[in-house]
C-alpha cells in the first residue's frame, strides 16, 4: 500500500513538473510523501538517493539499452520485409557498412554495425538503434557506383550516429519504465516489474518503427543525416556528389506516397540543404578495381 | 581589455586542466568487446580486447581517442572515446550499490532497465516476431585486414590519423 502511494507521487510529480529532471522530480514526491506521513524521512533519503543513480541511468539511455531496443527493432522491420540470404552481397554491403561507420562520430556502438539486404523492390532503409541496417533491393538498384552504395550507408549511419529512433520513443514510455526503476531500486526485477519494463519496451518499440516505417523523420533530422553521410564520406575517401547522384535518381524512380517517397523530404528539399558541402567536389570517377567489384555484385541486387 | 585577457586566461586555463585531469581518470568499457590498438585509428593492430565493464586508466587524450590502461590486463592501448564512458559500470548490483554511487551521481547499473530478461519477455508476448536474422546480420563482422584490402584495392583514401 505504502508503495503505490509512494509510486504514486512519484508518478504526479513527474507529470506537474514536466521538463524537470527526475532528481528534482523525486525530491518533490518524496517530500509529499514525508509531509503526508506515507514514507519516514530515512526511506525518502533511501528513494531520493536511488531514483539519483536510477534516474540518470535511464535518462540517458545506455548503450547497452540501445543494442536491445536495437534488436527489437530491426526484428520487428524484419517481420514485414524478407531479408537476402546473398552473403556475397551481404559481405559487400558490410565492407563498405563497417569502414563508413568507423569514420564517423559514433564509431562504437554496444554491438557493432550490421548490415543486411531486405529482399523487396521497395525503395527504402531503415537504421535501427545501435546500428543494425537495412537496405532494400529496390534501393541498391537505384546505385549505379559503389560510391552511391556507400552514399545511402553512409546516410543510414548519420541516423544511428544521432539518435534518431531513440528520440521518437515517447516520453511517457521512458517515465513509467522509471517509476518502475525508482522503486527497485538496485535489486533484480520480481514478475510484475518485468512486466511493466516490458510493456514499456514494447511501446517504445512501436514509437520508433512507427516513426520510421510510417510517418517519417523531420526534414531536420533528414538533412542533419545527409550532412553526417557528406563528413563520413569525405573521411572515408569516397566522393560525396554521389549522394546527390542517388537522390536523383530516387527521385526519377519513386512514387508518391510509397517507400521512401512516403517517409522522407523530396530530393530536391535534400540536395538543396547539402548543395553547399558538396559544390567543390566533382563528379563521381569510379576507379576500375571499384567499378569491377560493384559490377560483379550487381546482378544479384 | 585586462577583463578580456583574464577571462581568456580563465579558458585557456580551464582547457588545458580538461586535458590534464582526463590522464589517470578510469574509465568503464560500455560496449561488448572493444579493442586496445597501437595507433589510434580503426586499422591499427590489436594489442588486446577488452569488454562490457572493463575498467581502463586513460594515460594520454589524443582528439578523439584515449591511450590506456587496462585495470585487469594491464594491456595499454588506443581506444575510441565512443567505447568508454566516465560512469562506473557496476556488473553486479548489490544492494549498497545504488545508495554508494548515487552520492557520485555516476553510476551505470549493466542489465538494468531495457535487458535481455526483458528481450526474453518480449519474445514470449510477439511470438509473430523472429530474431533469427538479427542473430544472423549481428554476426557479420569484417576483418581488418579485409578492410585494408577492400580500401587498398578501391583506392579509397581515409584520412590520415582521422578515424
Amino acid at each position: 500500500m505504502r508503495n503505490i502511494i509512494i509510486l504514486a507521487a512519484l508518478a504526479t510529480s513527474f507529470i506537474i513538473a514536466g521538463c524537470k529532471t527526475l532528481e528534482t522530480v523525486t525530491n518533490i514526491g518524496t517530500s509529499l510523501g514525508v509531509a503526508t506521513g506515507t514514507i519516514s524521512a530515512q526511506q525518502a533519503e533511501s528513494i531520493n538517493k536511488t531514483s539519483t543513480a536510477v534516474g540518470k541511468t535511464f535518462e540517458e539511455i545506455t548503450p547497452e539499452q540501445e543494442y536491445y531496443i536495437g534488436r527489437a527493432v530491426a526484428a520487428t522491420i524484419l517481420k514485414t520485409y524478407k531479408p537476402m540470404d546473398n552473403d556475397e552481397l551481404n559481405n559487400y554491403l558490410n565492407t563498405i557498412g563497417q569502414i563508413l561507420a568507423a569514420a564517423s562520430d559514433k564509431p562504437e556502438t554496444f554491438g557493432g554495425y550490421h548490415f543486411l539486404v531486405l529482399n523487396t523492390d521497395e525503395i527504402n532503409a531503415f537504421a535501427a538503434p545501435g546500428g543494425l541496417i537495412f537496405v532494400s533491393r529496390g534501393l541498391l538498384r537505384c546505385c549505379k557506383n559503389e560510391d552511391a552504395v556507400a552514399a545511402v550507408l553512409a546516410h543510414e549511419v548519420g541516423h544511428v550516429q544521432y539518435g534518431h529512433g531513440l528520440q521518437a520513443i515517447k516520453k511517457s514510455r521512458l517515465t513509467s519504465a522509471l517509476t518502475v526503476l525508482a522503486a527497485e531500486g538496485a535489486k533484480n526485477f520480481g514478475g510484475e516489474q518485468l512486466a511493466e519494463l516490458t510493456t514499456a519496451f514494447e511501446g517504445s518499440i512501436g514509437d520508433i518503427t512507427a516513426t520510421m516505417v510510417n510517418n517519417g523523420y523531420a526534414r531536420k533530422f533528414e538533412s542533419q543525416s545527409d550532412e553526417a553521410a557528406v563528413t563520413i564520406l569525405k573521411r572515408v575517401g569516397y566522393n560525396p556528389s554521389a549522394l546527390k547522384d542517388m537522390l536523383e535518381e530516387m527521385d526519377k524512380l519513386s512514387h508518391p506516397g510509397q517507400g521512401f517517397a512516403k517517409t522522407h523530404p523530396a530530393p530536391k528539399d535534400r540536395i538543396n540543404d547539402i548543395q553547399n558541402l558538396i559544390s567543390s567536389a566533382g563528379p563521381v570517377i569510379e576507379p576500375n578495381e571499384r567499378m569491377a567489384r560493384f559490377s560483379k555484385v550487381q546482378p544479384s541486387i | 581589455m585586462k577583463r578580456i585577457m583574464m577571462i581568456a586566461a580563465g579558458i585557456i586555463i580551464m582547457a588545458t586542466l580538461t586535458t590534464v585531469l582526463a590522464k589517470d581518470t578510469t574509465m568503464s568499457v560500455q560496449i561488448r568487446k572493444g579493442s586496445l590498438r597501437t595507433t589510434p585509428t580503426f586499422l591499427g593492430s590489436v594489442v588486446g580486447n577488452v569488454e562490457y565493464g572493463e575498467k581502463l586508466i586513460i594515460d594520454e587524450t589524443r582528439g578523439e581517442w584515449l591511450k590506456a590502461t587496462s585495470q585487469s590486463s594491464h594491456r595499454m592501448g588506443w581506444i575510441h572515446n565512443s567505447a568508454v564512458t566516465k560512469k562506473d559500470i557496476k556488473m553486479q548490483a548489490g544492494d549498497k550499490t545504488a545508495e554508494v554511487a548515487a552520492s557520485s551521481g555516476e553510476l551505470a547499473l549493466a542489465g538494468k532497465g531495457f535487458n535481455s530478461d526483458v528481450e526474453a519477455a518480449f519474445k514470449s508476448k510477439n511470438a509473430d516476431i523472429d530474431f533469427t536474422w538479427v542473430d544472423k546480420m549481428e554476426k557479420i563482422k569484417i576483418e581488418p585486414e579485409a578492410m585494408l584490402e577492400f580500401i587498398r584495392k578501391g583506392l579509397i583514401a581515409p584520412k590520415a590519423g582521422a578515424k
